[in-house]
Parts: structure tokens; C-alpha cells; sequence
């Protein structure tokens, strides 16, 4: 037999042992990071940056494959004790010698699991991770002249494309309200110092708002270089359509955090897509009986909220507890009792 | 059925004013469900598979007296951990909140012989939807009993103290049984109904884990200590199903607590869905350690109230359920296990011999909607 077919014997026999649980129900007791463990990190430190912005160091567990500079990765963290996915980019260099990984998170209004990061994780925590993703990277072959574009927290990308890798001719434009808003200002400077690095800081609370025209004066040279942007949607479509209008548009990568923006209202439109239905619904019919109507196979039971016979997951929008009025916004993972939900807005039930 | 309804002194608005209380105090604690209480339950199940996995190490060597005494104490007490406090709840839902996937109604399955998923139907369903319906609610004497004075009766009745017993002794194979609906679909022309097959097949399967596991795997893992293991998890599996037994038959079956009519539930309205799971619930009083034990059933009227809010925040729920009570003049049925439990097997007895009809009945829901 080989190793293989003898580990898998082995892992099954392990399985009768511990039914109805897995055998990795109880090695996550001792070794929640193990190899072969569902992928988790470990928040190791916690290091503020500015007044509303931290760096989190995480120690992922040993099925992390690494990431690109530039790359971000979805972590799931227990707000409240809710389980919250969310994306962040990765600020760390890729070779780190104790193999961490650092997000930078910057606190926005009323975001539950950036405020919570910033202001309340504590070492030690567990949070849950995928694989980095994203093609906001840098090419194999390395471009001669480099123009990062940056506003807000639309740094951290870029940060961790800065710590990387080397270029000998950098610039970079980033906007912030007021200087102690800068991410990573002392260590821009000391870029700057080290002439790694050209950087104009654009103040918006004193500049005004980036005018995309200016970069003729900024950057001269701005349309020749291979130019890595990120920050808020009205700053990347300026630049998308001044880089095509100077027909220069492939030398233009940009990234842009979605926020997801639900709009909470009274009943909408809600799609059944595994079904492939779509029907109005009010804000005071349950989705079962929208589900029902529209002949579509829901799943149910008591029909009033205890039995969990009819929980669904909801791929898109958001739903109004019909009994205390709470509103549920769509996100991975998130199920909804169809018996006591109703459409809050335009909505996607996978039925 | 008692011969006084007990809620006859309340009007249909009072009735409707309780409900709204209710909602109130489940609406409180749902605003306030967060960290602490996610902390409560993880570290409940961390506790349970410790001591879980301590006992069963310890019962590697059950050959020596004192390792099989230990061994067996600790698997009873993981194995009524894990029916009690965690899978039944966490089956309910009470902790779907969570979003976490490893601890989900949807995802978890637990160390008993019906499966989850069955279990789920009949219990959270059938049972918690129609709590005490004769004829609709089949936890009621488990399809095998007369719990009641107006069930009827049949010279089968005679033997239910022995049945009751037998069913304590292997109540999750009652359970199975029960989710399956045997009885009724054994009859030649269900048998072989595919779904029913199917179901009958995944119980069969999930048995078949549980007793390898159990009966074979450690006793054999255990070696020398086979047999003085194996006798360790049939007295802890015993000791299990005893217990939880008698937690639920105190849930429904003590003196004091009513059932209902197929037809008195007909058009009720949530004010009276309530009064029925206040009236057909009934309470152990005793200290946390109890509470704990009986996965917060000791609180089975809160339970039956709300049955998806996390199961550590019962104890702070019925201060204000009992106040309730009190206001409207409802009797609220507790008491000690030992007392709880002997009322109910003495129903056992009682109803094992027929009686008189009573004369008075329930009065009629609908009609008195329509007198009001
Ligand atoms: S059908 Fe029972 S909870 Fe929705």
C-alpha cells in the first residue's frame, strides 16, 4: 500500500473514532493554525498608523500559499460575536522572514469590522482567512518608470507593491484630508530621504480635490509611465478617462474597493436565481410566500420564525425582519428565515 | 384535559396585550445577543470535547476500576453535554446568529442516533409549532402513551409504565424511531414510499456510525480493556438517554400542565400561540449546575416561548416570564427534578388505566374569537 493509501486508511479509521465530529474538530482545540486545518490567522499586533488607521500583523496558518504584492485577502472576524467577512489588501513585503502578513485598515464611518479592527481586536485573536487574490499587481518584467496614484486608504495596495519591490524611477501622487492622514507618512518620507521615492502629497482639506488635468504639472512625464492607481471611484474614473483620452489607457491599472451599497427600502424586487425568477415584492409579505407564490420550491416548516425549516442564504441585497424590523444585508455566508423576512430593497434569494 | 381552563379568565385583549409583552422581552434580548454570549457557547463546546476526550482516553484503561469509574462519569456527562446544552440548542437555531458554519443549525450533527436533520423536523417543527395539540403534537407520549384523560383509551395502555421505562432506557433509538414516524409507516402501504425509505436509511447509517464507534472502535482501541470499555459507554450511553428522558418528560407531562384540542388551535393568533406554550410547558427549578445539565430545558416554558434565543440567557428571561405570569394569574408549573419527574411518571400510571370522561371541556377558541 502506499503512504498516501495508508494515510487515507488511517484518517478514516480516525474518522469512526471521532463521529459524529471530524477528527479536526478536536485538533483545532489544540492547533487551530495546523497544516491541513481550515485556513485562520492569528492577530499578533495591532499598530496604529494615524488617528483612524491601524496596521494589523497576523500570523496566517500553515495552508497559507503566500500572496503578490498588491494582492488583498478576505478575513472573516467575529464583530459582536457575528462572523464578518471582509476584504483588506496586504501591506506586507512578500518576503517577510517571519512569514506575518500585515493588513492596514482604516477605520470608516459606522464599518463595523473596521472600526472593530481598528479600535478593539486584541492580540491573540483568532480570525478566519481566504488565499490573497486580485490581479492589481505588478508585471513580471519590471517597467522603467512607475506612477502610483493613491488617495485614502487606496494606499495600502500600493504600500505593499512600495515595500517590495525596487524601481529606480518612482513617483507617487497621494491625496489625503491633512498630512496626519497619511497611512504611512514616516516611512514615505524616509523613501523619500533614501531617494527611493518621489512623492507629492495632495491636502485635500486645503488643496481641493485632486484635479486629474494637474498632472501634467505633477508628473510631467505622467503618460509614459506604468501607473498603479487606487482610491475612491471618482478618482479612478477621472483617471480611466483622461489615460484613454491621451490614448495611453493599458498603461493604467486600477483597483477599487466596492463598497457594497444596499439600499434598505420597503419591499423590491427580489430574484430567485437559482430558480432564474424574479418578482415585486412589498415590504410586509414574507419572501416564503413571495417564494411560494412565484412557484418557486421553498423550504419550510413552522412558518413563524422558530423551526429554522426555511433558512435560505441571500446572495444580494437585503431583507426586514418582519418581527423586530431588523434590517440583514447580504454577504457570504449569511442565511435568512424566509417565513419572517421580507424584501428591504431589491434582493437575490438563492431558490 | 383539565376540566377548568385555566385561561378562561382572560379576555381576547389581554390575551393580545401578553403577546406583545413577550415579543418585548425577546426583543431585548436579541439587541443585546453579542460577544459574551458567542464566548459562552464556544467555550462550552470546547469544554465538551476535553472532557470528552479525557474520559475516553481514561477508559483505555477502564480495566482498572477507579479508570472505568472516572471514564464513565466524565463520557456521561460529555455525551448529556452534547445532546443538552449544545446540539439540542444549536439545533434550534439559537445560535445561527453567529454566522459561524462550524457552529449552525444547518451544519451540526450530533452524538445521538437520529440524525440531525430528521431530528430537526420533528422536533423543531411538529413539536415546537403545536406544543400539546393531541393528535398533532406527537412528543405527547410519544405516539406510544396516553398522556391525557381524554386520549383514548386501550387495553395497549395497560403496559405504558413499561414502555415509558424502555423508552428511557434507549430513548434515542425511541427518538429515531419517533422522527421516522414508525409506527405509522410501517404499515404495508408506506413501507416502501421512497422518502420514507430514504429516511429510514440515513438513520440506519448514522446508527450504524454510533454503535461502530461506540461497541467497536474503544473497546478494541482499549485492547486488554475491551469489555470493561465497552460496558462504559453502554452505561454512559444509558445514563445519557435516563437523563434527558426525564428532563423532557418534565418539560410537558407533570400535573398541572395543559393540552389542547386539534381544534382550539385553529386561526390563533400569536397572543394565543403563546399562552399555549405558557400552558403546556412546565419548569425544574434547581441550581446552575442543573440548568446546565438539562441544557437549559429546566427552563422549558422560556424555551417553549422563544425557542431560538441562546440558551444562557433562559435564567435571566423567566424573572420576567414568571412576573408575567403572575400578572395575568396563570399558574406557572416548577419545581425539583425528583418532584418534577415523579409527577410525571405518576401520569404514567394513572393514565395507563382508563377513566371517566371528563365532563367539562376546554371551551372553544373559535367560538369565543367570534363572541369577541
Ligand atoms: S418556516 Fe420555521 S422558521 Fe421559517
Amino acid at each position: 500500500m502506499t503512504s498516501a493509501a495508508l494515510r487515507s486508511r488511517a484518517w478514516k479509521l480516525l474518522e469512526m473514532v471521532t463521529t459524529p465530529l471530524l477528527p479536526s474538530d478536536y485538533l483545532d482545540l489544540v492547533s487551530p493554525l495546523r497544516a491541513g486545518a481550515d485556513l485562520r490567522g492569528r492577530i499578533e499586533a495591532v499598530h496604529p498608523e494615524t488617528g483612524d488607521a491601524a496596521t494589523i500583523v497576523i500570523r496566517p496558518g500553515r495552508g497559507w500559499r503566500g500572496h503578490t504584492a498588491g494582492q488583498y485577502v478576505r478575513i472573516g472576524v467575529d464583530v459582536d460575536g457575528v462572523r464578518l467577512w471582509r476584504a483588506y489588501s496586504l501591506t506586507s513585503p512578500t518576503n517577510r522572514q517571519d512569514g506575518r502578513v500585515t493588513i492596514t485598515v482604516k477605520a470608516i464611518p459606522d464599518g463595523k469590522v473596521s472600526n472593530h479592527l481598528v479600535r478593539r481586536a486584541k492580540p491573540g485573536t483568532l480570525i478566519q482567512l481566504d488565499q490573497a487574490t486580485g490581479d492589481f499587481v505588478l508585471p513580471q518584467a519590471k517597467p522603467a518608470k512607475v506612477l502610483y496614484l493613491t488617495a485614502g486608504s487606496g494606499i495600502t495596495p500600493v504600500m505593499g507593491m512600495l515595500r517590495d519591490t525596487e524601481f529606480d524611477d518612482v513617483v507617487m501622487v497621494h491625496c489625503a484630508p491633512q498630512p496626519q492622514d497619511v497611512i504611512f507618512r514616516n516611512e514615505l518620507h524616509d523613501l523619500v530621504a533614501a531617494k527611493k521615492l518621489r512623492l507629492t502629497e495632495v491636502h485635500t482639506d486645503t488643496d481641493g480635490m485632486l484635479d486629474i488635468a494637474r498632472l501634467d504639472e505633477l508628473v510631467p512625464d505622467w503618460a509614459e509611465r506604468e501607473t498603479w492607481a487606487c482610491g475612491p471611484a471618482g478618482l479612478l474614473d477621472a483617471a480611466e478617462e483622461h489615460w484613454t483620452e491621451h490614448g495611453v489607457r493599458e498603461r493604467l491599472h486600477t483597483e477599487r474597493f466596492r463598497p457594497s451599497i444596499v439600499v434598505a427600502g420597503d419591499g423590491g424586487e427580489v430574484t430567485f436565481s437559482a430558480t432564474g425568477k424574479t418578482v415585486d415584492a412589498d415590504g410586509a409579505t414574507p419572501l416564503l410566500d413571495v417564494g411560494e407564490e412565484a412557484g418557486v420550491l421553498m423550504p419550510s416548516g413552522c412558518r413563524m420564525g422558530i423551526c429554522f425549516g426555511c433558512i435560505t442564504p441571500l446572495k444580494a441585497g437585503a431583507v426586514r425582519d418582519l418581527r423586530t424590523g431588523e434590517i440583514t444585508e447580504a454577504e457570504p455566508g449569511v442565511l435568512i428565515q424566509t417565513c419572517v423576512s421580507a424584501a428591504a430593497g431589491p434582493c437575490d434569494i438563492e431558490r | 384535559m383539565t376540566a377548568i381552563d385555566p385561561t378562561a379568565h382572560l379576555t381576547a385583549e389581554q390575551i393580545e396585550e401578553l403577546g406583545r409583552e413577550l415579543d418585548a422581552i425577546r426583543d431585548e434580548v436579541i439587541a443585546s445577543r453579542g460577544e459574551k454570549d458567542a464566548a459562552y457557547i464556544r467555550k462550552v463546546i470546547s469544554a465538551q470535547r476535553k472532557l470528552e476526550l479525557v474520559s475516553r482516553g481514561v477508559l483505555l484503561f477502564s480495566i482498572f476500576p477507579p479508570a472505568w469509574l472516572i471514564g464513565t462519569a466524565g463520557l456521561s456527562v460529555a455525551k448529556i453535554m452534547d445532546n443538552m446544552e449544545i446540539g439540542h440548542n444549536v439545533l434550534h437555531g439559537q445560535w445561527d446568529w453567529m454566522r459561524d458554519p462550524k457552529i449552525h443549525s444547518t451544519t451540526w450533527e450530533w452524538d445521538h442516533v437520529s440524525p440531525s436533520e430528521q431530528w430537526k423536523h420533528s422536533h423543531n417543527e411538529l413539536h415546537h409549532t403545536y406544543t400539546n395539540v393531541i393528535g398533532k403534537d406527537n412528543d405527547l407520549g410519544y405516539g406510544i402513551m396516553r398522556v391525557d384523560e381524554d386520549q383514548k383509551w386501550h387495553p395497549f395502555h395497560l403496559g405504558q409504565p413499561l414502555w415509558n421505562f424502555i423508552n428511557a432506557c434507549f430513548f434515542e433509538y425511541g427518538i429515531a424511531a419517533y422522527d421516522l414516524e414508525l409506527g405509522k409507516n410501517l404499515r404495508k402501504r408506506r413501507r416502501n414510499n421512497p422518502e420514507f425509505r430514504a429516511r429510514a436509511k440515513a438513520v440506519g447509517r448514522k446508527i450504524r456510525k454510533q454503535v461502530l464507534k461506540d461497541y467497536v472502535i474503544h473497546p478494541l482501541l482499549s485492547g486488554p480493556s475491551f469489555l470493561t470499555t465497552l460496558a462504559a459507554t453502554f452505561t454512559a450511553n444509558l445514563v445519557r438517554n435516563i437523563w434527558s428522558h426525564s428532563v423532557i418528560m418534565c418539560g410537558h407531562f407533570p400535573e398541572g400542565v395543559q393540552v389542547f384540542e386539534r381544534r382550539s388551535i385553529k386561526g390563533e393568533t400569536r397572543g394565543q400561540w403563546y399562552l399555549r406554550q405558557m400552558m403546556g410547558s412546565a419548569n425544574i427549578s434547581g441550581s446552575r449546575a442543573m440548568h446546565f445539565m438539562t441544557g437549559n430545558l429546566s427552563h422549558q416554558i422560556e424555551h417553549h416561548l422563544f425557542p431560538d434565543l441562546p440558551s444562557n440567557r433562559y435564567a435571566e428571561v423567566a424573572v420576567k416570564v414568571r412576573a408575567l405570569f403572575e400578572k395575568y394569574e396563570l399558574e406557572y408549573v416548577t419545581g425539583p427534578l425528583p418532584k418534577q419527574v415523579f409527577s410525571a411518571w405518576r401520569k404514567v400510571f394513572r393514565l395507563s388505566l382508563p377513566n371517566k370522561k371528563p365532563k367539562v371541556k376546554t371551551p372553544d377558541r373559535e367560538q369565543e374569537l367570534v363572541a369577541a
